[in-house]
């Protein structure tokens, strides 16, 4: 695995970053600012955590990184390489992806129902990492990632439907790390999944991180979770950071009120639910 | 004494194939006092919506229903058609997690709010929305007179879960289920929403029965927890958030990470099937 050309040199770095979506037609309503001058770094072997309501403009952040959405203006730098265009090319948007990948909320939509796992993960090993590699090598190789992710020899054969939902997100995060990226988006990975086996998950991307060298982008809107797999976050609200740093610190010691209120939102031993009219006070 | 408002009684639940029997409840008992919050949590698949269906006696034709379920003292699985229907529109409210897929798209707001009250009960129009446009102000809607000629999908998950709860005490019931009514919203959103059902039933004197997965969110709101694993009640009472005796509740509160302090790993329930059938076998 080639890393990073100098340590410090950030592996994404996004600047003033802006996405505005047109209002819809024929309606009188005034155009959608999603993401309004966002800017962070994300540097090699990091978790960065965005977190933030919904609406507020994470996931939008995410996608125009990966170039699933075209940016308005600003700038996504990743590596050395300016990102802020959509690839053109099919060869470009193969590159982009062995760059940043990215593992969705919902492992039931973000899979091929017809696709068996073994070939989920065959096909996204032969478009990033195949070339000389022959079938049998492929194979062996694809087994190996299984088996990181805790999916044993009898799942390559199988098909999603056979699978529950945190087998799924092991197969979604097993793809991802076929195209051996060095950062993987996850956006909300963890939020439909129940305790015991958001427990694994979240586990088990501790492990990945530890083997190899990889930075998580991590989008959620769950401080648990966030305080849990993440060093550092930043707190969008209404398509802006308003607030970032470390993330035992910020979560200890909200001082911005916005983190506060999303803070004073966790339920917790002694916790009561407040009405939102006198949540900001 | 007079009896409880919901009882629930060692009630089987099982889906009949021809190639397999499913038994998905097994043995659930239960009682709700008036004006009482029960939570009951689980994960997925253990059950609680399950129960709550057939509370409601809303389960799909193909499942064998076992077991009493009693409404101030008044078996529900033995009641006829017109007696059902009064049961469902008027004794008992239910939330569910996602609201939009519980409202007619095309229908407005304010004929959400009023049908029931217009078709069944007589109550003149303007009258039915004088009320709508009252409870929609004590759930914290603003300018609930807009809303009413509003469509769900201009409305944000948090205001139309709302607006759902408005309608449902707009029916004046004595019970209330709520299946996970927050799952699908924010934080702030869920403290707000929580916040609003809370108060509302205390008001009122009603009683919740409340699913969610979420164990801290449900002490929060409620009197006394139940814990459900694979169709059974594992644990039930005031202690359990606090004294939980039951293994699978000590692994399921370990397993959920903290804002307060960050764990190397978090513990994985090693609780399954064969050691809770080893469990049950010994007691």
């Amino acid at each position: 695995m080639h890393s990073e050309s100098e340590s410090g040199a950030p592996l994404i770095s996004v600047s003033e970053l802006r996405k505005v979506f047109p209002a819809p037609r024929g309606s009188k309503g005034d155009d959608v600012v999603a993401v309004d001058g966002v800017s962070f770094e994300l540097h090699a072997d990091e978790c960065l955590a965005i977190v933030g309501e919904s609406g507020s403009g994470k996931t939008t952040v995410a996608r125009m990184i990966v170039g699933l959405e075209s940016v308005t203006s600003g700038t996504v730098t990743v590596g050395e390489h300016d990102r802020s265009q959509p690839p053109k090319r099919l060869r470009d948007r193969r590159e982009r992806a062995r760059e940043v990948q990215y593992v969705f909320q919902d492992p039931y939509s973000s899979l091929n129902g017809r696709q068996r796992i073994g070939d989920v993960i065959l096909g996204n090993l032969r478009l990033h990492a195949g070339g000389s590699r022959g079938g049998r090598e492929l194979r062996g190789r694809a087994q190996e990632i299984l088996d990181a992710v805790g999916l044993p020899q009898r799942f390559f054969d199988r098909l999603p439907k056979e699978l529950s939902g945190g087998q799924r997100q092991r197969v979604a995060i097993a793809r991802a790390l076929a195209a051996d990226p060095k950062v993987i988006v996850l956006d909300e990975a963890v939020a439909a999944l129940d305790v015991s086996i958001q427990a694994q998950i979240l586990n088990l991307l501790s492990d990945i991180k530890a083997q190899r060298e990889i930075s998580y982008l991590f989008i959620s809107h769950d401080l648990a979770v966030v305080n849990q797999i993440s060093d550092r976050m930043i707190v969008m609200e209404n398509g802006q950071v308003v607030d970032g740093g470390a993330t035992a610190d910020l979560l200890a010691n909200p001082t911005h009120p916005y983190t506060r209120a999303l803070r004073a939102a966790v339920p917790g031993p002694g916790w009561k639910p407040v009405r939102r009219e006198r949540l900001a006070s | 004494m007079s009896a409880p408002l919901l009882q629930i009684e060692n009630l089987h639940a099982s889906l009949v194939t021809r190639y397999r029997q499913l038994d998905l409840l097994n043995g659930v008992s239960l009682t709700l006092d008036r004006g009482e919050a029960l939570g009951l949590v689980g994960e997925s698949g253990s059950g609680k919506s399950l129960t709550t269906r057939a509370v409601m006696r809303m389960l799909a034709k193909g499942f064998q229903v076992d077991g009493e379920i009693r409404f101030d003292g008044e078996s529900v699985l033995g009641m006829g058609r017109e007696r059902l229907r009064r049961y469902r529109a008027t004794d008992v409210g239910m939330i569910f997690q996602d609201p939009r897929a519980h409202v007619n798209p095309v229908h407005t707001v304010g004929d959400f709010l009023t049908e029931a009250l217009v078709r069944d009960r007589g109550v003149p129009r303007a009258e039915a929305e004088r009320r709508a446009v009252q409870l929609l102000d004590e759930v914290g809607v603003r300018h609930p007179e807009r809303r009413l000629g509003q469509y769900p999908h201009e409305l944000s998950g948090g205001l139309l879960q709302r607006v759902m709860i408005a309608s449902v005490l707009l029916a004046e019931p004595r019970l209330i289920l709520a299946d996970e009514p927050t799952t699908a919203l924010d934080v702030t959103a869920q403290s707000d929403v929580m916040a609003i059902l809370d108060e509302q039933r205390r008001a009122r004197g009603l009683a919740l029965l409340f699913i969610t997965h979420d164990l801290e969110l449900a002490n929060a709101c409620c009197d006394r927890l139940a814990v459900m694993y694979a169709g059974e009640i594992v644990e039930q009472g005031a202690h359990v958030y606090d004294a939980p005796t039951h293994p699978y509740t000590k692994e399921l509160m370990g397993a959920r990470p903290s804002i307060d302090q960050r764990l190397d790993r978090l513990p994985v329930l090693e609780y399954n099937l064969e050691l809770h059938q080893e469990l049950k076998a010994r007691s």
